[in-house]
């Protein structure tokens, strides 16, 4: 499939397909937005290159995506915005189904913190070096990843305290 | 202080493991001011618990903040309290069945939520909307903005102490509920835009309701100013009260006004216009103090924008179709359902199943709420329902930046900085 790219986004891509060619995997669009898919291994120094090197210093957002049936089950998207080119780009990277783990890119973009805890906290995917990796929204003592898609809609009951309906009586 | 120090002295009964986990992330954060200052002869520190229903924290926000007298010399904030995982709602709905839930997500303006996702299934589904449809959003999505900001209004000036001044502005936006409720049927949830075009086309009764408020609001606006502009009491609470450098709102994240209240101003609807805002002629507000003044002039010119913008939607408004007319994408019209058998049929196959966008087709749309930037990424699996709806929330954003930003500032103005901060808790904790 060919690319319909901006002068600004033919230069994001030329320059980390050049730059990281082996590490590369795939470059596609779809709807109008450009994805690119990466070695999870070497998002570090991408991030260190579309920071310094292309503006991308503005990241507006951090996200996962369960694949469920298919290899290398768990995603995670970063949600880049270059605020000099006004281009919006999205890096991929996948993790196996056993023990998720992804770098953290919290030393590249302090704005990841909370958006990777999220991350965790819906899908079980843990981020290495994180300064502060909880759960955002559960309570630690819950024990399951809700957006996985074997959780059911209706939730596991008694997988989380509930508050004594009779205060009164301990 | 320490953990054990503040496990000693907090008996929790619920939650034991959060909140031992938190308190743990509290002693963590920054411990190189920690160790400086360890003994503490005056017991000046302790720990402080705000929250999760303290009248003035917007929602349910709890805050954890270690005090050194009446500095605030770190803070965690603990969000989830109105977690109801409208994102694993989402894969078990169709894209129009969904609609209601964004309303509820930030409650304050659900017409540019409805917007948001509909712009994002008609990207991924290319749905071509009628003109006039989109200028009935774009009049919708800014009095969602009016009434947003005025409610930030209210409740950060009676957070700085001025209680009357609610009210007064509740009554402005007791005037957007009645013109909310003669555009679309209801005062509050409005669930109005509909995939491909909106419910149902403004009569000549809304479209005079909001002549009338468009005329009528610029002087109660003025009014505001005149109130607070000069005001003593109101400089002195917010000036230099919760700075937030530029390259720093840029790091950790900051949008819609708290970014441009700190100096870049970075709107989406100039960044990438969607409806037809390209169409019309505004001004992006910016300011480069970063405080919570800069907030307040932010919002208050934003107010003076939308209705720049309606002004020109109105003057603008084309005759013609407010929904696409194609049973495959959209609704048919009420008429066609009740008279013709395929309208009928095409109704009850949109409510069955729904729009359907291609096999493994992914987008992501962003609009420019009232809190900043509002992005709907929806991955599609061929069938009516999204494989992956993840909403980029821009509360939650700024709540990340609001736990930096109170490190150093006393306890007193936290109030007054989450005021400026304007999160709605419903839309962050999705």
């Amino acid at each position: 499939m060919s690319l319909k790219l901006t002068e600004a986004l033919q230069k994001t891509v030329d320059s980390l397909t050049q730059t990281f060619a082996d590490k590369v995997i795939e470059v596609y669009q779809s709807s109008g937005d450009t994805f690119i898919r990466v070695e999870t291994d070497a998002i570090i120094d991408i991030s260190n290159h579309l920071k310094n090197e292309l503006h991308y210093i503005y990241l507006s957002d951090v996200f996962g995506i369960d694949r469920y049936t298919s290899e290398e089950r768990f995603e995670v998207v970063y949600n880049l915005l270059s605020l000099r080119d006004q281009t919006r780009v999205f890096i991929k990277v996948r993790c196996e189904e056993e023990n998720p783990e992804v770098e953290s890119v919290t030393s590249v973009w302090p704005a990841a913190g909370w958006p990777e805890r999220e991350v965790y906290d819906m899908f079980g995917v843990k981020f290495r070096n994180h300064p502060d990796l909880r759960r955002i929204f559960l309570p630690e003592d819950f024990q399951y990843y809700p957006l996985r898609k074997e959780f059911p809609l209706l939730g596991i009951p008694g997988s989380i305290e509930l508050p004594s309906t009779t205060p009164d009586s301990d | 202080m320490k953990l054990t120090d503040i496990q000693n002295k907090v008996h929790s009964t619920f939650f034991k493991e959060h909140q031992k986990s938190l308190y743990q992330s509290l002693e963590d954060k920054h411990t190189t001011l920690e160790e400086l200052d360890d003994g503490d002869p005056l017991t000046t520190k302790m720990v402080l618990n705000m929250g999760p229903q303290h009248p003035a924290t917007h929602g349910v926000l709890r805050l954890v903040l270690q005090l050194d007298g009446e500095t605030i010399e770190k803070c965690k904030l603990d969000i989830g309290y109105l977690h109801r995982g409208v994102e694993k709602i989402a894969e078990n709905k169709t894209y129009q069945e969904f609609m209601p839930y964004t309303d509820r997500m930030d409650y304050l303006s659900p017409y540019s939520n409805n917007v948001a996702l509909c712009t994002a299934v008609e990207k991924i589904a290319s749905v071509e909307v009628p003109e006039r449809a989109h200028y009935i959003r774009m009049i919708g999505c800014e009095l969602a903005r009016i009434s947003s900001h005025l409610l930030w209004l209210g409740t950060m000036v009676m957070d700085a102490g001025a209680i009357s001044f609610f009210i007064w502005t509740f009554k402005e936006r007791e005037k957007i509920y009645d013109v909310m409720d003669r555009i679309a049927g209801h005062r509050f949830t409005v669930s109005h835009a509909r995939i491909g075009g909106v419910a149902n086309d403004l009569t000549d009764e809304a479209t005079g309701a909001i002549k009338e408020f468009v005329d009528t609001f610029p002087k109660e606006l003025k009014d505001y100013h005149k109130l607070l502009d000069r005001n003593r009491i109101f400089f002195e609470r917010n000036e230099a009260v919760g700075v937030l450098k530029t390259e720093d709102a840029i790091a950790s994240g900051a949008t819609g006004p708290l970014l441009r209240g700190s100096g870049f101003g970075l709107d989406i609807r100039k960044v990438s216009p969607y409806l037809r805002y390209n169409e019309v002629e505004f001004d992006v507000p910016t300011r480069l103090e970063g405080d919570n003044l800069a907030r307040y002039y932010v919002r208050m010119e934003e107010m003076h924008e939308s209705i720049r913008i309606i002004k020109q939607c109105l003057n603008k408004l084309p005759y013609g179709p407010i929904r696409t007319d194609n049973a495959k994408q959209a609704y048919p019209s009420k008429d066609e359902v009740y008279y013709s058998m395929e309208g009928m049929i095409h109704d009850f196959m949109m409510t069955d199943t729904g729009i359907c966008p291609p096999e493994g087709a992914e987008c992501y749309h962003a609009v420019e709420s009232p809190k900043g930037e509002l992005g709907y990424y929806i991955q599609s699996d061929g069938t009516g329902h999204p494989w992956r709806l993840k909403i980029k929330a821009p509360s939650f954003s700024n709540l990340q930046v609001l736990e930096n930003m109170l490190d150093g500032e006393m306890v007193a103005d936290t109030v007054v900085i989450i005021g400026g901060t304007d999160p709605v808790l419903g839309e962050a904790d999705k």
